[in-house]
């Protein structure tokens, strides 16, 4: 348990991804099986813990404690596990050395062979022979929040990574292909790694498969390139989804791998062949219905979510719509080219129910020029650019450059003013570099700016200088560690702000939220009077809702 | 005599009303009685000063020769006696040259403890328990929460991250008095002998250490004029916590943030102020030890200066001990 303690101490404060990986790597180069399986699962989200009641924790430590002095604890930490590691009066001794505490994998063992009735002298036994960071550790695992910025993918790039340097090194996408079919504590997975054991055997295919990602165009990367040899799609604003079926076994993933299945039951109980498929989810009509597709905002309502209503089935139905073919029953295709591929997805697909699948539509074209028109005046609000790719291109996993293209409408762009700032992590510990820019809005107090963004990329490092040091010279308050800056509308810092999309939020004050708002240019020729107002902003809302 | 009467609360700090005197005034007064020599507890522009020979040595170099009308060293154990009113000094183990100051008038013996801590730190002498009838105590990390582990298992964090991360520079934020000297000596305690860097506002004091019989070992100016940012690769630099968020800091390769202090127990708190590696080392008591030296000094009364009181006042009550909290104004609640 110490490992793995002391592993989250370290990832909860370390903001860099390279600084991640490091210590990720070292952990499971360095914790024996079964422990490090365990922290690997926990990492990932594939734990499956006895679940402990925050009600039971409290009652635990006020069973030894005065309600007072816990109060006035708990208000000072503010987090509850936290607070009980902290002030837990256990035998334990804060150590580093291991050997005298319950390991992670026989803690985990334990939790999940004990009835209900047995679970709080356990956990009172667990918090007494764990030392402070363990207890947080243990805490955060049972509470089921861990919440250390570590996503499953980066947990395996770490494997990767402890698998090499040399001729040993397992690419990503290899023990991506195997994560869906293999489970804690993963010793097969380790000792193949380690180069002790042949690479795991898949019982079945109904995995997910690591997906083929396109590169954005960029200038200059057409002209070098036949239109002949490409074929275009449109570019649905929806999710990347994976279907998966073989042998009686329906799953849907997310493109990061994430089963989503639970939360689509329309799309898996439609499914009716047997292969691996890969596709856009979208909600609304098919083609082959009279209903339209509709705006990533409805399709919002049904993400993130474990089950679902059959009020959201109705209200926003789901479907996917269809574009490439990984296997075809149990056979892997992906090396057979693009055309041969969507022939077999076609068939497929004809024979679905033709309310959840469709096929993706080809883009027909001559020259870029063309393509360039179609792009930018497309047929649907919902589609946001086109796919171009390769007609002979095999499928492969990753991000390789040539075969696929993403070539998206332009990105939204707007003047905002700087509003706070707020010192950024690692390398940029020292700079402002975390900016929140607002635009002007009539509100009852006359027009005022009202923040609608954060960003925090998009610059140059010598950007950076110039927008560090206008932070500087001009705080005019500070909230800990956030300064607030001169905006008047004579004086301030005006951002040119892009971002790729624009949603209505309940949760941000202005009403709308931007999708991936980065600072485009820094706009000095611009004084704060002449930035945007949130009308601008709501009217690009309206304009992508508006037909849907 | 009650207490109150040899001493109490005033907006300059506390009083004795018959000694006319003040300890740790936060503001000019005509005699003070100074603990140690952080300056929130020693300030400049007192008439006369009385304090150890250290604290004393201390004061003059942050604030220059005349920082004070007359001075009187204090040795530990000796008694003066102050308008019939008799004053002592004792090791208090915070800093160098900390003392609790004992101050006595017939048969009433009240002890001021300044700050203090209990655990073992090889750069000033150990805290020394006077019996008393009043026990004055801090309670900077008077929270149930703070339980300060071993600082030799923080440096271990340290040295192994410099292993993890070996072409970045670590730079250690502690306080320029007593924090820094004492993180530097633990560094060298865990066997570390490469060149210790350190910021401008650390040289005087860590000469001043090492005049005092403190080795810390190869220490060296941490002044990019002279060399490259390449040179500070995977080096240990120490410097005051307010320097890394300057623009000081960018002269480093990829600067590792650590900051060394008691808050660092609580993750939010080290988060927020974008600390990458913390290391809880303090030179207060944590929960424990402030319980237990109130066990075993064994006051009939304890008051509370500064820090948070209502959990220690609290526990006081719990365990029918008398206390009050004294509600002194100007010292830093920050201060670790």
């Amino acid at each position: 348990m110490k490992a793995f303690a002391t592993l989250l101490d370290r990832l909860v404060f370390t903001p860099s991804r390279n600084g991640k990986l490091t210590l990720l790597a070292d952990y499971f180069r360095d914790t024996p099986d079964p422990d490090r399986g365990y922290g690997l699962a926990a990492l990932a989200g594939a734990l499956d813990l006895k679940s402990v009641k925050p009600a039971m924790l409290r009652e635990l430590v006020l069973e030894r404690m005065d309600p007072v002095l816990f109060q006035y604890s708990y208000d000072y930490v503010g987090d509850l596990a936290e607070t009980i590691s902290l002030v837990w009066d256990g035998t334990a001794k804060d150590t580093i050395d291991d050997d005298h505490q319950p390991r992670l994998g026989e803690v985990v063992v334990r939790m999940n062979s004990l009835g209900r009735t047995e679970v709080r002298s356990a956990v009172r036994d667990l918090l007494d022979r764990l030392d402070t960071s363990s207890r947080f550790a243990f805490l955060k695992l049972a509470t089921g929040s861990l919440r250390i910025g570590v996503s499953a993918r980066l947990a395996k790039q770490a494997l990767s990574d402890m698998s090499g340097p040399g001729d040993n090194r397992k690419d990503v996408t290899e023990i991506e292909t195997l994560w869906h079919g293999l489970s804690p504590p993963y010793e097969p997975l380790f000792a193949w790694l380690e180069g002790r054991a042949e690479k795991p055997a898949l019982a079945t295919p109904a995995i997910f498969h690591s997906v083929m990602l396109a590169n954005p165009v960029e200038a200059g990367d057409l002209e070098k390139l036949d239109p002949l040899d490409y074929a275009a799609e449109w570019k649905w604003d929806g999710i990347r989804v994976q279907m998966s079926s073989y042998g009686g076994t329906k799953k849907l993933y997310s493109r990061s791998g994430d089963d989503i299945t639970g939360a689509f039951p329309d799309i898996v109980e439609a499914i009716n062949f047997e292969g691996v498929i890969d596709g856009e989810l979208l909600v609304g009509g098919t083609d082959r219905s009279n209903s339209p597709t509709r705006t990533f905002s409805d399709l919002q309502q049904r993400l993130n979510r474990k089950s679902v209503t059959g009020r959201m089935l109705d209200e926003y139905p789901a479907f996917v719509r269809a574009y490439d073919l990984l296997f075809e029953g149990d056979m892997d295709i992906r090396a057979r080219s693009f055309f041969e591929r969507r022939d077999r997805l076609a068939d497929v697909i004809e024979r679905a129910p033709h309310d959840r699948f469709d096929l993706s539509q080809l883009v027909p074209f001559t020259t870029w020029e063309g393509l360039d028109r179609l792009r930018v005046a497309p047929p649907d609000p919902v589609i946001e650019g086109v796919m171009i790719k390769k007609k002979d291109s095999p499928y492969q996993a990753g991000r390789l450059k040539g075969p696929w293209f993403k070539w998206k409408r332009d990105p939204y762009n707007i003047d905002a003013v700087m509003l706070y700032a707020q010192r950024g992590h690692g390398k940029r510990s020292s700079y402002y570099s975390d900016f929140t820019f607002g635009v002007w809005a009539e509100t009852p107090d006359g027009e005022e700016l009202v923040p609608v963004g954060k960003a925090y990329f998009g610059f140059t490092d010598a950007e950076l200088e110039v927008l560090d040091k206008f932070v500087r010279d001009n705080t005019i308050d500070r909230f800990g560690p956030v300064r607030a800056v001169r905006a008047e509308p004579g004086f301030g810092f005006v951002l040119e702000v892009a971002f790729e999309g624009i949603n209505r939020s309940t949760r941000h004050k202005s009403g709308v939220a931007m999708r991936f708002p980065r600072i485009a240019r820094l706009r000095q020729d611009k004084l704060p009077r002449d930035a945007d107002r949130l009308s601008t902003l709501t009217a690009m809302l309206d304009a992508k809702t508006g037909p849907g | 005599m009650k207490p109150e009467a040899l001493l109490h609360p005033t907006p300059a700090g506390l009083f004795c009303p018959i000694g006319r005197f003040h300890v740790d005034p936060v503001r000019p007064v005509e005699r003070a009685l100074i603990t140690h020599g952080h300056s929130d507890h020693a300030r400049a522009g007192h008439s006369k000063v009385l304090a150890t020979r250290q604290t004393l040595d201390i004061m003059r170099i942050r604030y220059g020769e005349g920082f004070a009308g007359s001075e009187q060293a204090a040795a530990f154990g000796e008694e003066i006696d102050i308008e019939g009113v008799r004053v002592s000094f004792h090791p208090a183990g915070h800093v160098l040259g900390s003392a609790q100051i004992v101050i006595e008038k017939d048969g009433l013996r009240i002890v001021v403890s300044g700050d203090y801590k209990r655990g073992t730190d090889p750069t000033c002498e150990p805290f020394l328990p006077v019996a008393c009838d009043v026990f004055i105590t801090e309670a900077t990390f008077g929270l149930p929460v703070f339980h300060h582990p071993n600082p030799k298992e923080e440096i271990a964090k340290l040295l192994t991250s410099l292993k993890q991360f070996p072409e970045r520079s670590h730079l250690i934020g502690a306080y320029a008095l007593g924090k820094a000297q004492r993180v530097i000596r633990l560094i060298r305690d865990c066997g570390y002998s490469e060149p210790i860097f350190i910021h401008g506002a650390l040289a005087r004091l860590c000469e001043y250490y090492t005049g005092e019989g403190i080795d810390l070992g190869d220490i060296r100016p941490a002044t990019i004029e002279k060399s490259s940012p390449e040179a500070f690769r995977g080096a240990v630099v120490v410097g005051p916590p307010s320097a890394f968020q300057d623009r000081w800091a960018r002269r480093f390769n990829e600067p590792l943030i650590a900051f060394a202090s008691g808050w660092m127990m609580v993750r939010q708190r080290a988060k927020q102020g974008g600390v990458e590696l913390p290391l809880v080392i303090s030179d207060h008591c944590d929960w424990p030890e402030l319980l237990s030296t109130i066990e075993e000094i064994g006051p009939s009364e304890v008051w509370v200066t500064h820090g948070r009181e209502e959990a220690l006042v609290r526990w006081c009550e719990l365990k029918n001990i008398p206390a009050r909290p004294l509600h002194l104004v100007g010292y830093e609640d920050e201060g670790d």
